[in-house]
């Protein structure tokens, strides 16, 4: 295998051994006696009657004692005889333009039966920082064919817009509809869905069944020849899971600057991912934060999500879609709060809309995308874009109203014009929102329908878009 | 400095913590270069010769038994002209020179930078005299920085003495000396336009002023109903997604002030993009010039070195004073303050100290206290008494919105105005998602002389009305939300009509609407004085038991009220209060 020069940030370490293994506390390895080891180093344990070293990393790195991060289990590890070794390299990833189409472990092995991938380059996990004088700001629209993102939510190509979702609800459907369908805006001469658009998975601690879904419905759609999978599921190493995110985004980073290519990124499910870096912190005996996360979750998470984006000079973009499960529906637990607060908006899952069996349940309200107003309007998707979108958020909101109040009142106590806006919110979420799940509505068929559904209101509670676009659209 | 002396060993790393021996003559915060990539950090504790280090960039890789070189310097900002429109990470390394040296999207390891150009030649002009006194903060010369902003060359805080000479009119570095003091001891002091300061340390001032007056910001909600003064501190607490980053946006951009400090502290890296992008093709309402020539940008986004983030605010308000200083009014926006306060919590975690509540360390009220309190209307030092005022806007990040939490609290102990951010306000897409039930301004009573003489003797009074009936409005919905509409009197419709009106056509503003996202303080004060009289001309009416509703709600004023916010002249409202006066007079009399 070809060591690149590419490698940044060089590190002096050398390679060196040592049979001092002083304790073992669930993942965590105290090494002692050891000199010169450097911080996030790989570590090798070789277990005697184990033909494979486990791997592990340094997290405390002291003048003679090293504490060591396991990526797998610990059991059956033992402190007599035992060696460790300092490999002298921090974490990488063996990269190359053939790596589309691969499935790895997450830790990076090929898992797909085909042979170890020859490495162009080897670049450390870790990444580094983007500097904001380099980015570009992202404003290209994104079609996914779905109404309630593209027209009320829309996703720009760069952007990183989390699925909040809960337990139970069909987030792997929509983020599976998501990568499927999404494609950059009608003018754009370089089709999105052709060569230079590729899929980048991870899989962080969720079902087998769930893995194997994303996997068969790629190769069922004939995606998986531009994807590169990453699966960490429920029956491997938790400590892997902390890898695993930043294996994929370096894939994503190689590909989108090197390759020029527009990278989706989906992660799956951010919520294990964060209950290992808990698991971890807690073996390490640190100061716990809000709900035992340790304190340094935040900047852990922007390691990850601050990953996406465009720079400047480079044609490929990074998109992400990360989806996470909020703890019994709570957008205030530490993970989707955490999250919220670094990405670019969300989208939320709403458990009353499945309940209605409207699918994708978008809970067009709670959803928000930040970079929408960047990816709209005339030249991207059409000039009564935003003003439709306002209209429609406006006279939804009206709906559900009138909706609560005829629960608490009865419907005979609303006015004529309260009426149709109930009406108008029902139809809203059972054709503008519902769709089928391989219905790929094209911006101006989702732009039509919303107009097609305003036509229910009287005409003067239309306040937010100007009357000449009422003219040429509302027909 | 020894060389020899000034060499330590690193004997532990930890993330961003770093422990080094053999540095017995370490000072307290004195900058140092760790291991062979010489990063930066800061020294944070000493122990005998044993120092904490917080090194500023990523440590992976480094190992215990590399070097650690003590720079002798304290960690301090480079000031002089050159700052304005200048774009710079947590510890004042420009990222556009970081980007040259790099050449590369990444912020790499090592990089060493001045903060301020060094080659560029500036026009100095002098306006001191030579053979006179002069003490520290007495203006020198001047240097047209930007087309807005005059730079005043001040003799540094801790020199006074005799002006033994000054250079004449042309142009010069920041290195060059444009001056000789002789101090009291005897000695000669070559005093050059660049100086610096430490940033954990306060400039100094002669004394804090009483601020009196508003700053304007074109934020109707703000300037109107929770004004914050020139001079003072207020606070944006908000869960995510309810503006907080729009808001303050929104001020760095059309508030009065004549310098802006924006800190983006553990925010997004997009955010600071779409500043830079903005802000240069922006114009400032109040000088018509661009918005760059006033702003200085401090990043520190959220995957940028966390011990980076706790030195963004101070970089920040060093900055913010050094301008202050001269005599100009300046507002620094910081977002937001609840990063710093983590990225203190991961440091003090890391050293192990004895956590307070939440994990944070016990002194986080101090450290949040003494920032804010570096906010304030000061008269300036030096002889001419020149008044400067820094304002400080800081927001807030409470976890899942609590604003119980250890940060929200602290900040809201030392700011008198609190703008609450309402995530069921935004969710309804009404911005700014501001809670005017309980947000609050102590600014209020500073400040009303200001309104009577600048804006009219009855603002005050309409303000308080325009609160009271927000107030009643929020009582009568509840009763609605029982018993329905029907069950309300006349009067009780009217004030839930004219209270939607303030919250639709004058609170709600949109941010991203050219026209819209700024309002001069009189036209603010006409809108709301124009709903107001409509809501007294038919309060008579509406009290008659005779009378039905629908003959008040139908009179064609009601319909105007959402064009009120589009009128440019005084004319126009008074037009309309007229046509209010007359529709009402002529109702349909009742027998």
């Amino acid at each position: 295998m070809k060591e690149s020069s590419q490698t940044e940030n060089k590190t002096n370490l050398v390679d060196k051994s040592y049979k001092t293994l002083e304790s073992i506390a669930g993942p965590i390895i105290i090494v002692s006696g050891v000199k010169g080891v450097g911080y996030e180093e790989l570590v090798e344990i070789s277990i005697p009657g184990e033909e494979q070293p486990r791997l592990g990393k340094v997290l405390d790195a002291l003048e003679d004692r090293a504490v060591v991060q396991m990526f797998s289990q610990t059991s059956g590890a033992q402190l007599k005889d035992s060696k460790a070794r300092f490999r002298g390299e921090i974490e990488t990833i063996g990269l190359s333009k053939n790596i589309l189409g691969r499935i790895f472990s997450g830790q990076g092995k090929a898992i797909d039966g085909g042979a170890e991938m020859v490495a162009e380059t080897r670049r450390p996990i870790q990444g580094a920082s983007i500097n904001p004088w380099s980015r570009q700001y992202p404003d290209d629209f994104i079609q996914t064919g779905i109404s309630s993102i593209d027209i009320m939510n829309t996703l720009v190509r760069g952007q990183k817009l989390p699925i909040f979702s809960g337990s139970g609800l069909p987030h792997a459907k929509l983020a599976a509809q998501i990568a499927r369908q999404a494609k950059v805006a009608i003018k754009d001469s370089n089709d999105g869905s052709s060569g230079n658009f590729a899929i980048v998975f991870a899989t962080m601690g969720v079902t087998f069944d769930e893995a194997e879904f994303f996997r068969k419905e790629f190769e069922e759609t004939g995606a998986l020849k531009r994807s590169v999978l990453f699966l960490n599921t429920a029956a491997d190493s938790v400590v892997e899971r902390i890898a695993t995110p930043r294996m994929a985004l370096t894939t994503a980073e190689y590909l989108a600057f090197e390759h020029n290519m527009h990278v989706l990124v989906i992660m799956t499910d951010m919520t294990n991912y964060c209950e290992a870096l808990r698991e971890v912190s807690s073996a390490r005996k640190e100061v716990p934060g809000r709900r035992g996360y340790p304190g340094y979750m935040y900047t852990d998470l922007a390691s990850l999500y601050e990953r996406a984006g465009r720079v400047k000079g480079k044609e490929g973009t990074i998109t992400q879609i990360p989806i996470l499960s909020m703890p019994d529906d709570d957008k205030t637990h530490p993970i989707p709060d955490l999250t919220g607060y670094i990405t670019e908006g969300q989208f939320i899952i709403s458990r009353e809309l499945n309940t209605k069996g409207i699918f994708p349940p978008v809970d067009v309200q709670g959803s928000l995308s930040r970079l929408w107003s960047a990816g709209v309007g005339e030249g991207k998707t059409r000039e009564d874009h935003s003003a439709l979108k306002d209209q429609l958020f406006a006279s939804y909101a009206v709906g559900k109203d009138a909706r609560d109040l005829a629960v608490v009142l009865g419907e005979s106590s609303l006015s004529e014009s309260d009426k149709a806006h109930m009406k108008f919110a029902e139809d809203f979420e059972g054709k503008f929102v519902k769709q089928g799940e391989r219905e790929n509505r094209e911006v101006t068929e989702s732009l039509d329908l919303g107009w097609s559904l305003l036509k229910m209101l009287p005409r003067e509670s239309l306040k937010r878009v100007k009357s000449d676009l009422i003219d040429k659209y509302l027909k | 400095m020894n060389k020899e002396n000034s060499l330590g060993i690193i004997t532990r790393v930890s993330g961003p913590l770093v422990e080094a021996r053999g540095l017995s003559n370490a000072r307290m915060y004195e900058v140092v270069k760790v291991s062979k990539h010489k990063l930066l950090g800061e020294i944070i504790e000493l122990n005998n010769d044993k120092a904490s280090i917080q090194v500023y960039e990523e440590t992976s890789g480094i190992a215990p038994g590399e070097p650690v070189e003590l720079t002798g310097q304290t960690m301090s900002v480079e000031l002089a002209p050159g700052l304005l429109e200048s774009i710079y990470d947590g510890i004042q390394r420009p990222l556009k020179k970081i980007e040259e040296i790099s050449k590369s999207q990444y912020i790499t390891r090592g990089i060493e930078t001045d903060a301020i150009d060094l080659e560029r030649k500036w026009e100095f002009k002098p306006t001191s005299k030579e053979q006179t006194e002069v003490q520290g903060g007495d203006i020198l010369g001047e240097v047209q920085e930007t087309e807005t902003i005059t730079h005043r060359i001040m003799v540094p805080p801790n020199i006074s003495g005799t002006l033994i000479s000054v250079k004449s009119k042309g142009n010069y570095t920041v290195k060059e000396p444009i001056a000789i003091i002789k101090t009291k001891d005897g000695k000669e002091k070559d005093i050059s336009m660049l100086q610096y300061w430490p940033i954990r340390t306060p400039r100094p001032k002669k004394e804090k002023i009483f601020p009196t007056e508003p700053l304007i910001t074109g934020v109707r909600i703000i300037d109107s109903l929770f004004p914050v003064a020139k001079g003072g501190a207020a606070s944006i607490p908000g869960p995510f997604g309810s503006g907080k980053s729009v808001t303050q946006q929104s001020l760095a951009k059309y508030c009065d002030a004549q310098v802006i400090i924006y800190i983006g502290c553990g925010e997004r890296g997009n955010e600071m993009t779409e500043a830079l992008n903005e802000f240069p093709e922006l114009l400032d309402p109040n000088t018509g010039q661009s918005l760059m020539k006033r702003t200085v940008l401090i990043a520190n986004t959220s995957n940028m070195p966390v011990a980076a983030r706790e030195a963004s605010v101070y970089t920040g308000i060093t900055i913010a004073e050094y301008y202050r200083d001269m005599g100009y009014s300046v507002a620094l926006m910081a977002d937001s303050t609840s990063r710093w306060a983590e990225a203190m919590r991961e440091m003090s975690g890391r050293m192990e100290e004895m956590p307070g509540e939440e994990g944070y360390p016990a002194y986080l009220a101090s450290r949040v206290s003494e920032f804010y309190e570096r906010a304030g209307k000061v008269t300036c030092i030096g002889t001419d008494e020149r008044q400067g005022a820094l304002s400080v806007i800081g927001a807030v990040s409470p976890p899942g919105g609590d604003l119980s939490e250890p940060v929200s609290q602290a900040t809201f102990r030392v700011t008198k105005c609190f703008w609450s951010l309402d995530a069921s306000i935004a969710y309804r897409k009404h911005f700014p998602a501001i809670n005017w039930l309980n947000s609050y301004s102590l600014y209020i009573d500073n400040i009303k002389d200001y309104w009577a003489k600048n804006v009219s003797p009855d603002f005050c009074q309409i303000r308080s009305e325009a609160m009271d009936i927000l107030q009643q409005e929020a009582k009568l919905l509840e009763i609605v939300r029982l018993v329905g509409m029907e069950a309300l009197s006349g009067y009780e419709k009217l004030i839930l009509e004219i209270a939607r009106s303030i919250r639709e056509d004058f609170l709600f503003q949109n941010a991203f609407d050219p026209d819209d996202a700024y309002t001069p303080l009189i036209i603010q004060y006409e809108i709301l004085r124009s709903i107001i009289h409509l809501y007294h001309e038919l309060k008579p009416e509406s009290e008659n038991r005779e009378r039905d509703f629908s003959d008040l709600s139908g009179i064609s004023s009601f319909g105007k009220l959402p064009e009120l916010k589009n009128y440019k002249e005084v004319k126009e409202f008074e037009d309309f209060r007229n046509i209010v006066t007359a529709e009402v007079k002529s109702l349909p009399v009742i027998s």
